[in-house]
Order: C-alpha cells, then structure tokens, then sequence
C-alpha cells in the first residue's frame, strides 16, 4: 500500500480515538440537557474540578492553603499523606454529589421557570465561579495526573501493523483505554435509565417535566441525581484529559469542543453524542492531514465548528436530535 | 420630589416623542454629557484612563453593539472577541496602508468592514436558533482568531505576529501610538462613545428596532404581521458587528497599542461583554453603559482590597475575582434577570412618589 494511504488510516484511527474523548465530555452535556432542559456550559469546568480534586486528594493537599496561607500567614501545603487512586477518585465522587447538591439548593431552584436562555448564562457563571474556586482550592499550577492507566505506544498493534502492512501504526493506549471506558460508561448508562427505578423517574422527567412531576417523582432529587452523575462522567472525562495532558485550566476548553458534537449528534441523544464525537474526531484529524499544511496549519482550533455550522444549516435539529416543529 | 413627569406639560408631539420625555432625565443626561465633555478631560490622569476610562467607553461600545444582536434582536452570540478582532485587524491594514487619511475614518471604516464580516455570519442565524447558533457563532470566533494568527497579510509580515498601531493625529493632536496624551485618547474614545450610543438609541426606538424586538419576542408571530426576517436578522447582525467592530479597532489602536490576536480576542472577550450584557440588562443601552462600568470598576477594585490593602499574591486574588464575577452572575440571574438597568427603572419608580409614598 502507499504510504500516503498508510499515513491517512493511521490519522483516521486517531480520529477516532480523540473522538471518543471528546464524546466522553458530550455525553455529560446530553445527560443533564435531557432531564433538566439545561445546556450545562460548566460541563467542561466540572471536568478540570473533578480532576483537581482527584489530584488534590491524591496527593494529600491542603484545600485553600494559598487563601488560608494568605489570610493567616501560615505555611500550610500538604496534609503529607499519599492516597490510592481508588480512595481518591470515591473522595472526588463524593465531592461532585456534593457540588450537584450545592447546585440544585442555591442555583438551579431559583431559576425554574426560567428561560432556556438565562439557565444557560447562569451554568456560564457557575463555570467561571467554579474554575476560580477550583483553582482557589487546589492551586492554578499544572498538576501531573496518575492513577495508573497505561499511556505510550501500544506495542502490539505497531508490531502486527508493521509485519502486515510494513508499516507500524502509532495507538497510544491512553486512547485505546478511552475507548473500552467510553464504551462501558455509555452500557451503564443505558442499562442505568431502561432497568432502574430512578432511571425510569429520570427519562420520565426528561419526557415531560410537570407529568413526571405529577405522578410524583421528585423532581428537585432528580435533578441532583442527573447533575451527580454528569459529575461522575466529567470525573471519567477529567481523568482522561488529565492524564493525556495534565491537569490544567486548557481542560475545561474541550467543553468548547464539545458544542460542535453535540450540534452535530444532536442535543438529546447519547447515540449522536458518540457518532458526532466520532465524526469531528475523525474529520478535524483528516483535514488538518490532508489541507492543514496547504493553509498554516492549526486548522483543528476552528474546523469542528464550521463542520457543525456547514452542517446545520442543513440539518438544524442534528443527526439524531429530535425535529423541532415549530409550525403546524 | 425631585424626579416626577406631573407638571412637564408637552404642546408638540416632538416634545412628547423625544429620547427623554421625563425633564429631570433629560437634565441629567445633559448634565453627565457636560461632566464627560467638560470636566474629565482636564482632571484625569494617565492612570485613571488607562484602569478606568478607556476600557469602560470601549467594552460600552462593544456592549452596546452586543445587546443589539442579543437583546434586542434575541440571537445569542459567542463572537463577539472575533468580531472585535476583525475591526482591530482591518483598522491596522487600513492604517498602514493608507495613512494620509485620518484615523477616524479608519476607525469608521473597520466597523463597515466588521459588519460586512458579521453579516457573512449571521447568515446561518436564518435557520438556525438559540444555543445552535450561539455555537455557530463560535464558528466565527475560533475561525477569525485562526485567520489572523495564520496569514502574514493581516499582520503585514511583522516578525512577532503582533500588530502595533502608528502615531496618527486627530487635527494635530496624537490619538494612538507612545506619544498620545491621556485627554487625546479619552476624547477620541468619548466622541465615538457618543456618536453611537445616540446611534443606537435612536435605532432601536425606531422601525428597525421595533422589528428586531419582534422577531426577538417571537419570530414566527413577527413573520406573520408582515417583518421580513432576512432583513431583521441580518441587519442586526451588521448593526452589531459595526459596532463591535468599531471597539475591536479602538480596543487596539487607542487602548492597547500592541495586539497579539489570540490574547486580545479570544473566547473570554465574547463571555466577558456578554457578561456585561447580562449583568447590565439585556435590552437596555443604559444596561451597557452600566455593565460595562460594573465588569471594568469591579477587578480594579478587587486588586486594589486585595492586592494593594491585603497584600495578597495577584494570581490568587485573580481566582477571586473570577469566583466572584461568577457568582455574581448567578446571582443577578437569580435576583434580577434584567439586570442593572432594571434595578435603576425600579429605583426611577420609587424616586416618583418620594418622600410622599400615599
């Protein structure tokens, strides 16, 4: 095969590999806009919070030891302990029900009934006073992410690649263990909203706000919970792009990079969510390969969203969204 | 007492029709014109222009031109920091390129190009709505701020990428470059300032603005009683875009001097006039004025308590400060949707019947 085609299936493969992160931090988007009708600007910053607070747990810091040093004068920095990754990441669940919880009475409560428009501001503010407070907690400085997932090339595929096509293709394994949690995460998801009791109570809420409520489903629990859980999946996306490429406040920009998938996969569905992840992974990847060099490269800061955009001007509600009728 | 419309009879419809129909309103729109023309140039100092003043006329104008799209006309956009950066760019190319003519018809004319710019993009506004075109509008951001990082052209092949505005004078006086005095550059800002705010007054109590409240009200009952969409939308977007344009160029010439495109107009200009629009009130050109006032006082306070009385290290009073514009804009949504203009219309209310509530 010509190396050219060779160089282009290896990109393709990439593609698709940071598609599948970039749908990891969709799908938290798609979660609470489908129960609470919100578009969660914070998600990405719930994301850099998750993983700072992993990493704070981690390594035994002391919460707001550069404001309490300031005020007090003290010395404060670690607590001088060293935890397992497991206890950590269980601590930084607990934190993210914690923030959901905190969310709902202070935030989200206030502002039912609102329009679409200003619960979309707000989640903007939450995003800019969340990244101020994560960073007042924990430190602005870039933190290295480890809780053991394996990172480099994989050895296996560049050595059967190699001895198949003569070519050895570049997988890091970081990506491939993505994949397979991607995976697992939406399974557990779909099994989690069709066979449990509060998953019915959640895709009821997500039907119909006031026959959900009704019927009597709680509708402030619910909104805690799906706010709990898009925590949880920013924890797994934070955890992703932490150990990729360090915790630092360039995370919470994949929320940014998140918009074009879910245009393109449509707001509502978790199946567009991965297929629109998939589909800018892949596209953004070929065309920085093949006309990136023609044009200065760097295409991949812009390409998402002028697909998405080219896109809906012919598809407004996405692939899978739901069509909006507006007229009879 | 002092703030009532009993007793300000009208005779003439024009009276009755004007911007200020209530007296005390009008004396005080008078009366802070005066200050702005009169007074200020002759007390400020160079910090008080460079913290305070330049930036708030600035992100007024940028705010002002942000409402119209978002308040007025009810499209969402995220574009504003690229939009600035179009009329920062196309100020500097039509600086260097031409430079006999005077810089405020350059400036005039990076806005016209900047609506040109805007108008291509609020194109897809047509079929798009709400949070898709706010994403769409991003498009624009990224995409622009990409433009000018990666073509040489735009930044006339200077080695660092940046652009940097030359000495040019406003009737013999230096307006940009090293040597401009500080009362040049407020002036030549406040001018601007002025000229478009009246602007923008006036547009959107007249025809154009009431169709945009139309279509931002509902578009499809707008339709129906006969506003074209096309022209609405798209002539919001151009109105905006000049606008905007207008303070990306002076963002650059006059306040900045040195530009590198990426730091000066990237994503978190757009959120931080939009935070100006929310905070001083959607649909409000007073609102502009007064979250413009709001976002720029606010950090210059906060470091001062913070950094200069407390003498705490500036990258945390940083993280405070966003935590507290965070939280603020939560909380406004929460109290007060409509933001400062709403407060001072309910504070207008209660000044009517004071000090004699019955």
């Amino acid at each position: 095969m010509p190396d050219q085609l060779l160089f282009a299936m290896e990109v393709t493969l990439n593609g698709l590999m940071a598609g599948v992160m970039y749908a990891l931090v969709a799908l938290g988007f798609v979660l609470i806009f489908k129960a609470s009708g919100v578009f969660n600007y914070a998600q990405g910053v719930m994301a850099l919070f998750a993983a700072l607070t992993l990493v704070g747990l981690q390594d035994g810091q002391v919460p707001f030891s550069h404001l309490i040093n300031a005020i007090f004068g003290t010395e404060l920095h670690h607590f001088g302990w060293h935890l397992p990754a497991i206890v950590a990441i269980i601590g930084t669940i607990a934190v993210m029900v914690l923030f959901a919880w905190v969310v709902e009475k202070l935030v989200l409560k206030h502002l039912i009934n609102q329009e679409p428009i200003i619960l979309f501001m707000a989640t903007i503010g939450l995003a800019y006073f969340l990244e101020g407070f994560g960073d007042m907690m924990w430190g602005s400085d870039i933190k290295k992410l480890d809780v053991g997932l394996p990172q480099g090339i994989n050895g296996w595929i560049d050595e059967t690649t190699l001895n198949a096509l003569g070519y050895g293709f570049f997988i890091d394994n970081l990506d491939l263990v993505a994949t397979v949690i991607a995976a697992l995460l939406v399974a557990g998801l779909v099994l989690f909203s069709q066979y449990t009791k509060q998953g019915r109570a959640l895709r009821a809420v997500a039907d119909d706000h006031q026959a959900a409520l009704s019927v009597g489903i709680s509708l402030r629990f619910i909104w805690v919970l799906v706010w709990s859980i898009a925590g949880f999946v920013a924890l797994v996306a934070g955890i992703m792009w932490g150990t990729k490429s360090g915790v630092q406040f360039s995370l919470s920009l994949i929320a940014l990079k998140a918009l074009p998938v879910l245009m393109l996969g449509g707001f509502t569905s978790i199946p567009g969510a991965i297929v629109g992840g998939l589909i800018i992974g892949v596209g953004e990847k070929l065309f920085e390969f093949l006309v990136g060099p023609m044009v200065g490269g760097a295409t991949e800061n812009w390409f998402a969203y002028v697909l998405a955009l080219v896109f809906l001007v012919f598809r407004p509600q996405g692939l899978f969204g739901e069509k909006i009728i507006e007229r009879v | 007492m002092l703030y009532r419309e009993a007793g300000d009879f009208k005779t003439r419809y024009s009276d009755d029709g004007q911007t200020f129909p209530i007296k005390f309103d009008r004396m005080g729109y008078y009366a802070v014109i005066a200050i702005a023309f009169g007074i200020v140039p002759f007390v400020i100092n160079d910090y008080w222009v460079n913290a305070v003043f330049l930036p708030f006329l600035i992100y007024a104008i940028a705010a002002i031109g942000l409402n119209i799209l978002t308040g007025y006309c009810g499209q969402l956009s995220l574009g504003t920091g690229g939009f600035m950066a179009v009329g920062a760019y196309a100020c500097y190319k039509l600086m260097t390129s031409f430079p006999d003519i005077n810089i405020f018809f350059h400036v005039i004319l990076a806005g016209g190009i900047t609506a040109a710019v805007g108008l291509v993009f609020g194109l897809p506004s047509l079929r798009i709505k709400g949070f898709y075109l706010a994403v769409a509008t991003l498009a624009a951001q990224f995409f622009l701020v990409w433009l000018f990082n990666r073509v040489p052209w735009f930044y006339n092949y200077s080695a660092s990428g940046q652009i940097s505005a030359p000495e040019r004078t406003v009737f013999g006086i230096p307006v940009t470059g090293a040597n401009t005095s500080a009362w040049a550059s407020y002036m030549f800002c406040l001018v601007f300032v002025f000229l478009l705010a009246w602007l923008a007054r006036n547009l959107t109590r007249g025809t154009v603005g009431r169709k945009w409240m139309a279509i931002r009200d509902m578009d499809i009952a707008a339709e129906i009683i006969g506003v074209n969409p096309l022209t609405a939308k798209l002539s919001a977007f151009a109105v905006s875009s000049f606008f905007i344009g207008i303070a990306g160029a002076l963002f650059f010439s006059v306040y900045l001097g040195a530009v590198e495109v990426g730091e000066a107009f990237g994503i978190n200009k757009s959120f931080l006039v939009l935070f100006m629009v929310i905070i001083g009130g959607l649909g409000s050109i007073f609102g502009s004025f007064a979250g413009a006032a709001f976002l720029v006082l606010l950090p210059v306070l906060l470091k001062n308590v913070l950094v200069g009385t407390l003498d705490w290290p500036t990258d945390l009073a940083a993280h405070v400060e966003i935590t507290i514009v965070g939280a603020l804009i939560i909380i406004f949504l929460i109290l007060e949707p409509h933001g400062l203009a709403q407060l001072w219309r309910v504070a207008k209310e209660k000044l009517r019947l004071w000090p004699f509530p019955h």
